[in-house]
């Protein structure tokens, strides 16, 4: 899977989470899911959970943490899979 | 010497279960409509009661509330029904839910029994199924006791005093006699009051296991609640809630607010669990001094009292209770006043019941009627031998009232009464 077809999957996973709907149509790695896509960080949480059960793979904590930018989420998520193979 | 501040209702939300919105409430309540109906699942469960009050609640209509990020995750119904109810009454006093604002000056009491407990159940299995991961960032604020009070506070942007309160069958009304209290000591100019129940198989299930509950009209569901019946066979739980607007009466007039009802005063007592009273029986001492501290805060008698909004919930304390008010009011046999109760058509909504009641009451001073107390064609001989059949009316009167009585009683032996009036 390349990173550009994950990034159009994640952004379905973000939209219930973010108001800011211009944002998340021109979102590029670079996009900070907090400061960008104004998402609480609280629910940050229920966006890996998301992306768990979508991508069927399992995200630790230490990993999550790593998780601000959507570049940074793809990087995870090619890791996990790269993982369950 | 503190200032006191006459109170009034100026913004009315319901969710009951023989009608959702005020207009279709309303409605509801001038057919004499039942909000109740058989439960399949009930039934398959082997409850012995298999009747209850559901509202028809659209949950896809919280999205003209809230915002999409808080609708996501959004899973109990109780908290969606405060929502609908607190919201529609904001609106009907004339607010907007985009306006930004943080409102100082209005503070919120809003009370339920028990938090989702069916909500509760997929956390149970999640955590038992060591999937505690799982579970997400939305389940405590959907867990916290005050979780509705948290919502509606939040979507409306209320600013003063937001409590969450709970006194059982007697929450709702205790609710509003808060807020009531808030405004009128000069603590609040408005305040969002009201309460929310559901009642999910659990709870039910619990209720029907004290035999308290109606078993005998299984299969004919809009007759099984039958308050100050001979064939009153036990109550029937119902969910549901209701919001009001309560606001200073200075700050109503001034912006020409539509006003349904003035608060003129209202006292929360209990009996003790003594003297006859319980867990589950009321102190008879503990009602007649309630109702009668209501009458003497608002600066009425007995005699000024033209309809009385009951309790009643269709088990064997309807008796006491008639004789309870009778003793309060000092009034009996044909000179007893007007009353109803509105559980014979949407059962008891428990915590929620207060608020409903409320919202009806505020309608009937409003709208100048009186509903009707339906499945009441064989009224209690013991009840008929205190007041007259007349008193207990089968059919809706358009008639003018001036002033009601309204009481809730609840496990724990609380009392709630309050007194409202017609707004001259």
């Amino acid at each position: 899977m390349d990173r550009q077809a994950i990034l159009d999957e994640l952004k379905k996973v973000l939209t219930p989470y973010t108001a800011n709907k211009g944002a998340l149509n021109s979102i590029n790695e670079q996009t900070d899911l907090i400061k960008d896509l104004h998402i609480n960080s609280a629910n940050l949480v229920d966006i890996i959970i998301d992306a768990e059960s979508k991508y069927d793979i399992e995200i630790d904590m230490d990993s999550a943490e790593r998780i601000s930018s959507v570049g940074s989420c793809i990087d995870v998520i090619i890791e996990k899979l790269h993982h369950r193979n | 010497m503190i200032m006191e501040h006459r109170v009034v209702i100026t913004g009315l939300g319901v969710v009951s279960p023989n009608g959702v919105g005020v207009p279709d409430f309303l409605d509801a309540l001038r057919q004499g409509r039942s909000g109740l109906k058989f439960m399949p699942r009930y039934e398959e469960l082997n409850f012995n009661c298999q009747v209850t009050g559901m509202p028809d609640f659209n949950w896809e209509q919280l999205r003209d509330y809230l915002p999409e990020v808080t609708f996501h995750g959004l899973k109990g119904s109780t908290i969606g029904y405060a929502i609908k109810a607190a919201a529609d009454a904001w609106l009907d006093a004339g607010n907007s839910l985009a306006d930004g604002e943080t409102h100082w000056d209005t503070g919120c009491v809003f009370g339920n029994s028990v938090a989702d407990t069916e909500a509760m159940k997929r956390v149970i299995s999640f955590v038992d199924s060591k999937q505690a991961r799982k579970l997400g960032s939305r389940v405590i604020e959907q867990s916290m006791n005050s979780g509705a009070t948290a919502y509606v506070s939040g979507l409306l942007g209320l600013g003063g005093k937001i409590i969450t309160n709970s006194a059982a069958c007697a929450t709702g009304s205790q609710a509003v006699l808060m807020g009531y209290e808030y405004i009128k000591y000069g603590m609040a100019r408005r305040m969002v009051v009201g309460s929310n129940e559901y009642i999910d198989p659990y709870i039910f299930g619990a209720f029907d296991s004290m035999r308290i509950l109606s078993r005998k009209y299984n299969h004919e569901p809009e007759r099984s609640s039958r308050p100050m019946s001979a064939t009153a066979n036990g109550f029937v739980p119902g969910s549901g809630a209701a919001a009001l607007v309560l606001e200073d009466l200075d700050s109503a007039m001034a912006r020409g607010a539509t006003i349904y009802a003035e608060i003129l005063g209202g006292v929360n007592n209990s009996g003790g669990q003594r003297g006859g009273g319980s867990m589950t029986a009321p102190n008879p001492r503990g009602i007649v001094d309630c109702i009668k501290g209501a009458m003497d805060s608002s600066g009425v008698s007995g005699a000024d009292i033209d309809l009385v909004s009951g309790h009643l919930t269709a088990t064997v304390a309807d008796k006491l209770e008639i004789e309870c008010w009778s003793a309060a009011l000092d009034r009996k046999e044909a000179d007893f006043p007007l009353v109803n109760s509105l559980k014979s058509m949407i059962g008891h909504c428990l915590s929620a019941a207060g608020s409903i009641e409320i919202v009806a009451v505020a309608l009937q001073l409003r709208h100048q009627f009186v509903h009707p107390n339906i499945n009441l064609e064989d009224p209690h001989p013991d009840i008929l031998n205190m007041i007259s059949a007349e008193a207990m009316p089968t059919k809706c009167i358009n008639k003018e009232i001036n002033r009601v009585a309204k009481a809730n009683f609840g496990f724990g032996d609380v009392n709630t009464c309050l007194i409202f009036a017609k707004h001259i």
